[in-house]
């Protein structure tokens, strides 16, 4: 590090923005996907599901029935279909047409009337979207149990409801599966900058030969290195910075942490991520092997395992482990609660850490790869 | 005339240059298995081993048998017992537990007097999915309680709520996440190769040299488009059988509707493989521009999460995404044994998709060599 000349550093990291400017690719992968993505992810990805379209076959009518077809229909978080067989919704369920149906059986006002028999609404959902699936269950044993409690408070009746569990949200009130998931996709954005384009840089200079230049000039490792960094460190941030406005000001979801925690985090985050790309295109020296090395490596356990869509919780203990190598899963953690509640730093240290060792160990690999000299 | 035997040199020349070297075959099957292997048990929404925060206050025997059952559900791993508000708050906060329940003091009292006996379930909003699940597997658990007393004292609830789920009895995660793969993993592999193999022979000049010979731009197509198809022919039918003989997804439908959704899928991703890299000059810019395209349309296809939940114009807009309408073939055919006519329905838009892609690519080849 002695030889560290800052005039030198200030050429090459010029020259480094210039060449990430003019190409058209880096300014679409760094300005336009990021706001394209949080598109995406405020509009495209949505767990919560709007309107559940459910299909109804009243077998016969009777008061009882009438009754409940009534409590469904009226249900804004429910799209009824009124069918006139069972093997109708059958084939339209098959087709994606609806995601569940219902069938009222025709003794079913006969059997609630008697005391001592259950009478069975039946309820199919379709299995094939299993998150959806579970949507229709509880939606339709959620009306189900106001309308009983309706039905008996109607007659006069004690309700036999016993225990009532009264759910609230903490943080996230509404519980809109938005208010977590584009925080989360800001890791994968940050990703992408960060190690999918630098691992084409430096890849780059190999394939096209201006490497053997560069090392041919009075440049040394640490100047290399911090040229490649600095640059792509500052449009990280800038895009880290626009996405969080967009997210605030144009998504609406609620930003209730500090400004600086966030700067301190995305840093750590980004510098790991760099060091991640940087060190496959050293070693790789091809941008083909590269950009499918930094895909496999850096992008895909970047949205999989890094617990933004996927509970990391729910997955099997090995592959938990694997997941405490990702630096992502840090990012995702510490941005999800800048984003929900006010920073507490006690809180957030162990993400920082965490994410401070894994740049440090990443940044350490590549300056071990980087050699100042030909073979 | 000497259409043939041209088309059969450069396709033979293509697929040296894809298979010949040891490191470009490890790249197109490394990443498929490790994928094949990791992903299905990574991308879950189901709940499991998730920790459950219990702050009872009540000594009473029905609420001691309210935790008891919930304690054995599988879907926790782990209770934490609580002795107070602030420390369920703070378990909460600092992600300990996603989901607390608090019982208050007069909870056998109010069960006993016949009255509604009120239970808080404090939850995660950060993870708002995976404790809305969460809070399903309670109220479950609590329903079966209700009826258990209600048995024992001689009586019957009027009516039941009786839920089957088709296709999927058991509502297993894997079932729905491996078919996804099959289209998505294969999206990834022929997409990159088709877009960066012009751009490669562009930046290293031997695209001149295609262009100077007696080849027409549609046959350089073409030569670019069968190892593609090849390579993701290959790699979808590896994951099938990982699907069905290493985890056991049940394959109801017919193998020749699979097959030939995925001929017309390769060719409409071939087409925009070559649409992104007719428009590039370097490798670097048909891989960008290769994964800005992959990268929405694989989160816009349904793998992520179901396009009914899409706001209607967006719903309108994904149209054109082919990953949308082969992801619906692949789950179709492999669950739910999907007709002619659904099959047919989501083809045709492939047909359509690769058709345009694929004219317009000719076009610009045409247009930069003319």
């Amino acid at each position: 590090m002695k030889h560290l000349s800052f005039r030198r550093l200030r050429a090459l990291c010029w020259k480094e923005t210039l060449q990430m400017f003019r190409d058209p690719s880096s300014n679409l992968i760094a300005f336009a996907l990021p706001m394209l993505l949080m598109f995406v992810f405020g509009f495209g990805i949505n767990l919560d599901t709007p309107t559940l379209k459910i299909g109804l076959y009243t077998e016969a009518s009777g008061t009882e029935a009438d009754g409940f077809a009534a409590a469904l229909s009226g249900t804004p978080s429910l799209d009824i279909a009124r069918y006139q067989s069972r093997e109708a919704m059958a084939r339209d369920m098959t087709d994606s047409k609806i995601r569940g149906f219902i069938v009222i059986p025709a003794d079913f006002s006969r059997r609630m009337k008697a005391k001592a028999d259950t009478a069975p609404i039946q309820v199919v959902a379709d299995g094939s979207e299993p998150n959806t699936a579970q949507f229709v269950s509880s939606h339709v044993g959620g009306v189900w149990q106001v309308w009983m409690m309706q039905r008996a408070e109607d007659r006069g009746e004690e309700m036999d409801r016993e225990i009532a569990l009264e759910p609230r949200y903490w943080f996230n009130p509404s519980a809109k599966s938005r208010n977590f998931l584009i925080p989360g996709s800001i890791t994968v954005i940050m990703t992408v900058i960060g190690a999918l384009l630098t691992s084409l840089v430096v890849a780059r200079e190999w394939e096209r030969g201006t490497m053997e230049a560069l090392l041919a000039s009075p440049v040394t490792r640490a100047e290399l290195l911090l040229s490649k960094i600095l640059p792509y460190y500052a449009l990280g941030m800038l895009s880290l910075l626009l996405c969080v406005a967009s997210a605030r000001w144009l998504l609406g979801v609620p930003f209730r942490g500090s400004v600086l925690a966030l700067c301190v985090v995305g840093t750590f985050f980004l510098l790991s991520v760099l060091g991640i790309g940087l060190a496959i295109s050293t070693a790789t020296r091809n941008q083909f092997n590269a950009a499918q090395a930094a895909l496999n490596a850096a992008f895909l356990p970047a949205t999989m395992l890094s617990g933004f869509i996927y509970e990391i919780s729910s997955m099997p203990s090995f592959l938990r482990g694997v997941t405490h190598i990702v630096p992502a899963r840090y990012f995702v953690s510490a941005i999800q609660t800048l984003f929900q509640l006010p920073t507490d730093w006690k809180h957030l240290m162990p993400d920082i850490l965490l994410l401070m060792a894994s740049a440090a160990f990443f940044l350490g690999i590549t300056a071990k790869l980087t050699k100042r000299r030909m073979e | 005339m000497r259409f043939l035997p041209r088309i059969h040199a450069l396709v033979v020349k293509e697929l040296q240059s894809v298979f010949g070297s040891p490191s470009s075959r490890t790249l197109l099957i490394m990443p498929v298995i490790l994928q094949t292997l990791l992903f299905p048990f990574a991308a879950t929404l189901e709940v499991k081993n998730a920790s459950l925060g219990i702050y009872n206050r009540d000594t009473g025997a029905p609420a001691q048998e309210l935790v008891q059952r919930f304690a054995q559900s599988a879907a926790f791993s782990e209770i934490i017992p609580f002795h107070g508000q602030d420390e369920m708050e703070e378990a909460i906060e600092s992600r300990q537990a996603m989901l607390t329940v608090s019982i208050p003091e007069d909870f056998s009292r109010k069960l006993a007097a016949g009255e509604t006996a009120p239970v808080q379930v404090l939850l995660d909003g950060r993870r708002s999915n995976g404790a809305q699940i969460a809070f399903g597997y309670l109220q479950g658990i609590t329903e079966d309680y209700m009826k258990d007393r209600l048995a024992a004292a001689g009586r019957a609830m009027p009516s039941e709520v009786v839920t089957r789920f088709w296709f999927n009895p058991n509502l297993d995660y894997k079932n729905f996440i491996l078919p996804n793969l099959v289209a998505i993993i294969t999206t990834i592999g022929s997409l990159i190769l088709t877009a960066l193999s012009v751009s490669r022979e562009r930046e290293q000049g031997t695209f001149d040299q295609l262009l100077v010979s007696p080849l027409t731009p549609e046959m350089i197509m073409i030569g670019k488009a069968v190892p593609a198809m090849i390579v993701a022919f290959f790699q979808a039918t590896l994951i099938l059988c990982a699907a069905v003989f290493i985890y056991d997804v049940p394959f109801r439908g017919s193998l020749f509707f699979l097959y030939a959704g995925m001929f017309f899928y390769a060719l409409s991703l071939v087409g925009v493989g070559l649409f992104i890299s007719s428009l590039c000059n370097t490798q670097q810019q048909a891989f960008l521009g290769a994964f800005s395209f992959m990268m929405p349309a694989v989160m816009l296809s349904g793998f992520a999460a179901p396009v009914e939940n899409m706001p209607r114009w967006l719903q309108i807009a994904t149209w054109p995404n082919p990953v949308r309408h082969f992801v619906e073939i692949v789950k179709g055919v492999f669950l739910k044994d999907a007709s002619f006519e659904r099959v047919f329905s989501l083809i045709w838009p492939l047909v359509l998709i690769g058709a345009i892609n694929l004219t317009a690519a000719a076009l610009m080849f045409r247009r930069k060599t003319g």
